[in-house]
């Protein structure tokens, strides 16, 4: 599905990311994790074609996406979610799931664009399944941060994206609505790729159904199953800070 | 409510009211005239309110799209104004010009000029925006960039050689479509006019914000990002957003022209434009009713004012926008609702 080699980025000299190879199947949940400044952030912004990388290849079902801007990447079926809600907030929730709504987006078809039943339906649906089907008139802007969050979730979801980054999902949620993401998460992975970053430690334990990987100062520390993760040493110390953590020797 | 209170009154008093004492002799036809040339100002401030207000794109030319309407208008008033057995503007003719240039011929045609008046501002905005857009650039440097230009087709429109009149502009008509525009039945007539094409326009607008497309562009103002990667080509949107506020401006600007008698450069200079927006950011952005009361509102007062107070008008008008930025970040059209929201909160708080 998406296969990445070689890919380095760097700001000004500092080498954000250094990833030798990544790849994820079809209909895969991939958890990835890492402390601050990881460059899990920057995977996502390449992937999608917001951040330009100095060498390296991220295929996705074969084609290249470097190189691509950001709507021929998401033609080709990946979505993105930020770390920060990227919502329309001047507009009504319903109005940001119409906007989501897969379909042909070009000013014409725009312009003479008729509801018809089976795109509402569609949107009923999702605003269902994301929890949001009582807020459709409110403003997005005025949502409380968790549903910002869930909003955004359910634009990506709207697009059909076959892959979907989604960055951060639960943050700033409650126990029960992360739960609640966690479920809708391992649900679209049924028909859909996804990779979520994320910090959370019992939200990940959640929807580590398959692998998780850790990122460490740009480069992949360690690919496996959630126990695995947590029981390796160079993790527990990346987090936990030791005097010869694997931070400090990726650093040197 | 308010909604529809507004149309009502609108409609009410410009309609009704206005016509009424016209015909009764009450409301002088140079008042009529003065109101019909600020409809056409309002016109151009609804394309304003499409660009910045609901686009959040933040334009310097919209001045210069309302002047490349007048201008085709004044071309062909200027044209079917020639005297007998006169082939050439009289501006020309003191600039030892022998033949009409090639740019002025179809202005001799009604309907051309008419189609021209639109399109030319329309094609110029969508070229301009293209390369703009394309660069993605946007806020600051995007209004520095048109204001540029906007000086650059002031200077251009100032020069003799362009043959549009230079600086004196284009004037001096007495016949529109064969009308006398001395007459008061045609001022009266002019005025309908401009009534009627703000009311159309407006009506489109309306129709236009709340279509798929006008929520795009609330979008785009909101989150340029996310629509991109919601499989938006922004740039697409946005040229064909500057293209309909300039055709809009064009409009306003072709109804404005044979109720002036005069257009010259300095109408579309660099403060002409940012007038334009203060209009909109005082009677309040992203709504089209606040395009359409700034505008009016303002440009009564600026009447009133220069006719009272005449070196006071620019203080008042600073004044005015201060406290706009201030304490009406919706502007007079939001100082209804931020009324009634204190209105409810006091009675929330005693009862």
């Amino acid at each position: 599905m998406l296969e990445v080699k070689d890919l380095k980025v760097s700001f000004g000299g500092l080498v954000a990311l250094n990833l030798d190879t990544f790849s994820i199947r079809k209909n895969e949940l991939r958890v990835i994790i890492g402390p601050n400044g990881a460059g899990k952030s920057t995977f996502m912004d390449i992937v999608c074609g917001k951040t330009k990388p100095q060498q390296g290849s991220v295929k996705f079902k074969g084609l290249e996406l470097l190189g691509r801007k950001e709507v021929e990447i998401a033609k080709l079926g990946v979505g993105r979610k930020f770390q920060k809600p990227s919502i329309f907030s001047g507009l009504t929730v319903y109005d940001n799931l119409l906007l989501g709504l897969d379909g042909p987006k070009d000013v014409f078809t725009s312009y003479f664009y008729k509801l018809a039943s089976y795109d509402k339906d569609r949107i009923v649906e999702v605003a269902e399944k994301v929890g949001l089907i009582d807020d459709l008139t409110m403003i997005a802007g005025s949502l409380s941060h968790g549903k910002k969050q869930w909003l955004e979730i359910a634009i990506v979801m709207l697009q059909d994206s076959e892959l979907m980054l989604i960055d951060e999902p639960a943050a700033g949620m409650s126990d029960v609505e992360a739960e609640k993401t966690g479920n809708l998460l391992c649900d679209l992975s049924k028909k859909h790729s996804v990779i979520v970053i994320e910090h959370d430690m019992k939200f990940v334990e959640q929807i580590a159904i398959e692998k998780v990987s850790v990122l460490v100062r740009g480069q992949m520390l360690t690919e496996g199953t959630f126990q695995e993760v947590r029981n390796n040493q160079e993790v527990i110390d990346c987090y936990l800070g030791s005097a010869n953590s694997a931070q400090q020797k990726a650093h040197s | 409510m308010l909604k529809n209170k507004i149309y009502i009154i609108f409609i009410l008093v410009f309609a009704l009211l206005m016509p009424i004492g016209y015909f009764t002799g009450l409301v002088p036809i140079n008042t009529l005239t003065l109101w019909g040339r600020y409809f056409c100002l309002a016109i151009a401030a609804l394309g304003v309110d499409l660009i910045w207000g609901y686009t959040g794109i933040l334009s310097m030319t919209q001045a210069l799209f309302f002047c490349m309407g007048a201008y085709g208008m004044g071309m062909y008033m200027t044209l079917s104004n020639l005297p007998e057995g006169q082939f050439l503007p009289s501006f020309m003719v003191w600039n030892q010009v022998t033949e009409l240039p090639f740019f002025w011929v179809p202005f001799d045609n009604f309907s051309y000029a008419l189609v021209l008046s639109i399109l030319v501002p329309g094609v110029f905005a969508g070229v301009l925006g293209y390369f703009i857009f394309r660069k993605r650039i946007k806020g600051v440097y995007f209004a520095i960039i048109t204001q540029a230009i906007a000086l650059a087709m002031f200077l251009l429109f100032s020069r003799n050689e362009t043959m549009l009149g230079g600086t004196n502009g284009l004037t001096d008509f007495k016949f529109f479509l064969g009308f006398d525009l001395r007459d008061t039945s045609v001022k009266f007539g002019l005025y309908i006019l401009s009534l009627l094409a703000l009311g159309l326009i407006y009506w489109y607008c309306h129709g236009l914000v709340n279509s798929k497309f006008g929520k795009a562009l609330v979008a785009i103002r909101d989150s340029e990002s996310r629509m991109r990667f919601t499989k938006y080509k922004v740039t697409h949107y946005s040229v064909a957003i500057f293209m309909i506020g300039a055709m809009i401006a064009a409009v306003g600007g072709m109804l404005y022209m044979p109720q002036t008698g005069i257009i010259t450069p300095g109408r579309m200079d660099v403060q002409a434009s940012i007038e334009m927006i203060i209009w909109v950011a005082l009677g309040g952005r992203g709504k089209l009713k606040g395009a359409v009361v700034g505008a009016l509102v303002l440009n009564l007062m600026y009447s009133v004012f220069t006719t009272v107070l005449p070196s006071s008008w620019l203080y008042i008008l600073g004044g005015l926008f201060v406290i706009t930025v201030l304490y009406l970040p919706k502007g007079i059209v939001g100082l209804v609702d931020q009324m009634k929201e204190k209105l409810n909160s006091m009675f929330v708080k005693t009862a």
